[in-house]
Order: structure tokens, then C-alpha cells, then sequence
């Protein structure tokens, strides 16, 4: 019961797949690492794509917050896809919709940043 | 059915938040709850056990978080509790996206949360002496279904 962090450039945009449980307790994985991806600078946008994410609470509304900050800060966009329906109601009840745009998946949520970029 | 109960203690590591709401959800599959209603309790636990850890007790691990759990016909009741710090202000810290703890980059929507995926939510905290979070949940069951 962990948590799988993959993450990827493509052209300007980060790609970060989540799998398995976010929670309090391997929420510094996904801190970690995608603090250090940003801070490098290789890309400018960021894609949360969260198909195989299986659980997520409060503590990964809040690396997910926390990740948006940063990126707002350097001038980029984070969008997510492919949210499960618990995590689609976790989001919805904190208003993460309203600074964040949801796609179906990886492709559409490229396309989205393709054009604004 | 008559009523069934179980309790479970454990330290205050962030490594036993899924073991926690693991061992809830497995309690309570016994009842046969849809997958939202497993998923509802999960999440309830994870909060309740995650402040006990961090607020409670300041992420020290010498504290214990303990767990009662019953369930009476199709409601499942769930009292989760700790002898930490206690809260000073409950009503601040139910404040949906409240935190006392910002630096640890903490949503503030943990109380939210437990109040909205479970039927009933208390909470009662006393400083110094510890916080306890009385939560109700009555699962429809799907054997209801076929009766």
C-alpha cells in the first residue's frame, strides 16, 4: 500500500502519474519530486494525470495545492486528468475546480496546454 | 445480527494511516457496502487518524490513536481518538480549508471532509488531554436489495 510517482517531460509540459494511495504519509514522495522537476525548469506546465490513483484525502489536496502554487509562481498552468470518481468528489468539495482544468485524459489535457503555451 | 465491536490501538505513524483505514474497511465489509460507501470510510478514518498524528501529537510517535468500531444492524459507528494536545478553538478548526499548520502545506478540509462523508460527525477535544471524533454511518447495504 504505496504510492508510485512517474513523471515525464513532454515538450514544455510535465506529465505526473500518480499510482496507488495518497495520503499523508507518502505525500513527501510526490512533494519531493515534483518540487525538484519544477524548480529544474524543463517544462512549464504541469499534467496531474490520476488514473491509477486508487485513494486520496486531504493531505493530497494539499501537496496538489502546494504544487499549483509553485507552478502559478513561474507563470505555468497545472491541469489534471483521468480522475476517478472519489477523487473528482474530493476535489469538487475544496473548489480545486476553480483554479484547475479537469480532462478526460493525457492527450486532451496536451492539446489544452498546447494551445495556451 | 446482534451488535459486533472492535477496538484497535496503535502508534502515531503517518506508515499506520492505511493500515487504519484498511482495517476499518475490512470490519465494515461485512455489512457488503457499495464500493463509494467503503471508499466514504476510508477517507473519514485517514482524516480523523492523520490530525491525531499531526495535530495531536505533533508527529511524535511515542502517542497511540485508538479506534472503536461497532456495527449495529446497518449503521457502523466510529470513535477515533488520541490523548494529545487537544483543540483550542473547535469551531476555527472546523472551518472548511482552515489549518493551523500551513508550512506543512495542510488543505485545512479534513473536518469538511468527515462531516460530509459520513451521516453524523463529532467531534470533542480538551486541551492537553486529547480529541476524540465520534463519526455514524448507516451503509445500504446491497442485500437489502434482494429482501
Amino acid at each position: 500500500m504505496s504510492l508510485q510517482a512517474e513523471l515525464e517531460h513532454y515538450r514544455n509540459v510535465l506529465i505526473v502519474r500518480l499510482r496507488g494511495e495518497l495520503d499523508h504519509h507518502t505525500a513527501d514522495i510526490v512533494r519531493n519530486k515534483m518540487e525538484a522537476e519544477i524548480i529544474r525548469g524543463e517544462s512549464h506546465h504541469v499534467i496531474l494525470s490520476l488514473k491509477d490513483l486508487q485513494f486520496m484525502d486531504s493531505s493530497g489536496l494539499g501537496v496538489i495545492l502546494g504544487r499549483y502554487k509553485q507552478i502559478r509562481s513561474k507563470g505555468g498552468k497545472m491541469v489534471v486528468c483521468d480522475v476517478n470518481p472519489s477523487v473528482y468528489r474530493l476535489f469538487e468539495m475544496s473548489g480545486l475546480f476553480k483554479i484547475m482544468n479537469i480532462y478526460d485524459n493525457e492527450r486532451m489535457a496536451i492539446s489544452s496546454l498546447e494551445v495556451v503555451s | 445480527m446482534g451488535r459486533n465491536e472492535m477496538t484497535l490501538s496503535f502508534s502515531a505513524r503517518s506508515e499506520n494511516e492505511a493500515f487504519a483505514r484498511i482495517a476499518v474497511a475490512s470490519f465494515v465489509s461485512q455489512l457488503d457496502p457499495t464500493l463509494e460507501e467503503l471508499n466514504d470510510l476510508k477517507t473519514a478514518v485517514s482524516e480523523a487518524v492523520t490530525n491525531a498524528i499531526i495535530h495531536g501529537y505533533d508527529s511524535d510517535s511515542a502517542g497511540k490513536v485508538t479506534i472503536d468500531a461497532s456495527i449495529d444492524g446497518d449503521v457502523v459507528s466510529i470513535e477515533i481518538y488520541d490523548n494529545g494536545r487537544g483543540i483550542e478553538d473547535l469551531e476555527l478548526a472546523r472551518q472548511p480549508l482552515y489549518t493551523s499548520k500551513p508550512e506543512m502545506e495542510r488543505s485545512g478540509m479534513g473536518f469538511t471532509i468527515m462531516e460530509n462523508f459520513m451521516d453524523r460527525f463529532e467531534v470533542t477535544s480538551e486541551l492537553g488531554q486529547g480529541t476524540r471524533v465520534a463519526m455514524l454511518k448507516r451503509i445500504e447495504s446491497k442485500k437489502a436489495l434482494y429482501n
